[in-house]
């Protein structure tokens, strides 16, 4: 941390002037390919201004499909110009920043995490409200122009998605039947592709900053890429954001109507219910292969956490919502 | 061959001081990671308990299924594997279905005995 400060303090002296000073350092969250840091910073004569620093450790390498954080950045910015809730973002760094690959955005008060959104009286005005405005929010980022993106953000369809994952399930050499059977099920359902627009990629419960009035902020935007706007959609669905609520489908705070109801009012088009289903049912498949994968992370001694051991047992949770969703069970 | 104290009482012992002694003394990230050390011991708790009858009945599920009564539970799951790849066995048959929901859901009385998929 202390590494961080000097570099820190410089930038915001230059941009907010040589009063500046970066206070209450603390790290919010992070693991080897990125950490978020919160901090204030007191400006002469004005109310404590409290920012977030977002970075890459020094000598990483971007991880998995992560996109880095520069064009994470621009990526922010250019959901802010269509109206997508997102954080302010202040500057990007340069490499003479000394901060490595980061950038700085205004915090957004709220909270994260589901169990508090989805229980707790605080949200209890929120919570009738948020399927609808996590459609608005989805068809503003379905809108945004790809000129405004960066040139090189990878394009990812939905089969795409699913070769790269069946690889990573056929490397494992495991042997799981469920998810035999729900690959055979999605390469025989699968739609035709949409039109090509960007994707959040990870949009669901944890990566949504929801305050009492709603919906405040779209975050974590490392997974972006240009793809199928049904995959956002279907993301959202997967029981495994549900928490426990199975019966509002949307990340157990409201229903699939509202959603759309949203994303048709903010301009966005509609679609077949069986298709979101199919994407729905993708969503849980990865799912299912994310577990095995940080599992592994675990058995390769990558990360040793018994935490990262027991995610490999939710792969079974995976499992059951593939065989309710092709099944066609109430609640899937 | 001695059991005073068994398995079961051992374990449960060390899930109560992971959980009731040790966890509140924590903070931060120790004390989320005692937490979930007493869930891990909980669930090799369930599957030392379950696990012997879930086995024995995945394997007559396959056998039927596969009309093999001499191949063991591997080699089962992995002819069931390669059918389910080569259409033989595809989401058109209930049997199929009915097994794997059964097999499932007996893995998930062991993992996550709470997961809501799991109702019916």
């Amino acid at each position: 941390m202390t590494a961080l400060i000097a570099p820190l303090t410089s930038l915001m002296q230059a941009r907010f002037g040589p009063s500046a000073e970066v206070a209450d350092m603390t790290r919010l969250s992070g693991g080897a390919s990125q950490e978020t840091w919160g901090f204030s910073l007191p400006v002469h004569g004005q109310a404590p201004r409290a920012l977030i620093l977002r970075r890459a450790p020094f000598q990483s390498a971007a991880k998995g499909e992560a996109i880095g954080l520069v064009k994470e950045a621009k990526i922010i910015a250019a959901a802010a110009q269509t109206g997508t809730p997102v954080p302010e973002i202040i500057h990007v760094c340069r490499p003479d920043d000394d901060l490595g690959d980061a950038f700085i955005m205004a915090h957004v008060d709220g909270q994260t995490i589901a169990r508090k959104i989805l229980r707790d009286a605080d949200y209890s005005r929120a919570r009738p409200r948020l399927a609808f405005q996590c459609g608005e929010a989805l068809a503003k980022i379905h809108a945004v122009a790809a000129e405004s993106l960066p040139a090189d953000l990878p394009v990812s369809h939905g089969l795409d998605q699913l070769d790269r994952y069946e690889a990573i399930y056929r490397g494992f050499e495991m042997d799981r039947p469920v998810f035999e059977l729900a690959l055979a099920w999605l390469r025989q359902n699968a739609p035709a592709p949409l039109p090509t627009t960007l994707v959040h990629g990870d949009f669901r419960n944890g990566n949504l900053m929801v305050n009492g009035e709603g919906l405040a902020a779209v975050l974590d935007w490392e997974l972006a890429h240009q793809g199928d706007p049904r995959e956002d959609l279907g993301w959202i669905c997967v029981n495994s954001w549900r928490f426990g609520v199975r019966e509002n489908r949307v990340g157990g705070f409201g229903p699939l109507e509202d959603l759309l109801a949203g994303y048709q009012s903010a301009g966005g088009h509609s679609f077949e219910p069986k298709d979101l289903t199919w994407f729905q049912a993708l969503g849980s498949f990865k799912w299912g292969i994310m577990c095995l994968i940080m599992y592994q992370a675990f058995a390769t001694k990558a990360d040793p956490s018994i935490e990262r051991a027991m995610i490999g047992r939710r792969a079974s949770e995976a499992e059951i919502d593939l065989l309710n969703l092709i099944e066609g069970r109430p609640y899937a | 061959m001695h059991e005073a104290p068994s398995s079961e009482e051992l374990l449960g012992s060390v899930i109560g001081f992971l959980n009731h002694v040790a966890a509140p003394q924590l903070t931060g990230q120790a004390a989320f990671h005692a937490r979930v050390a007493a869930n891990a011991l909980a669930l090799v708790e369930r599957e030392i308990a379950q696990r012997p009858a879930a086995d024995a009945r995945a394997q007559a599920l396959y056998a039927d299924l596969l009309q093999d009564q001499t191949s063991l539970l591997e080699a089962l799951t992995k002819q069931v594997c390669v059918h389910i790849r080569s259409g033989e066995l595809s989401c058109d048959n209930p049997a199929l279905l009915a097994a794997l929901r059964e097999i499932t859901s007996a893995q998930l009385a062991i993992d996550q005995p709470n997961y809501s998929g799991l109702m019916p």
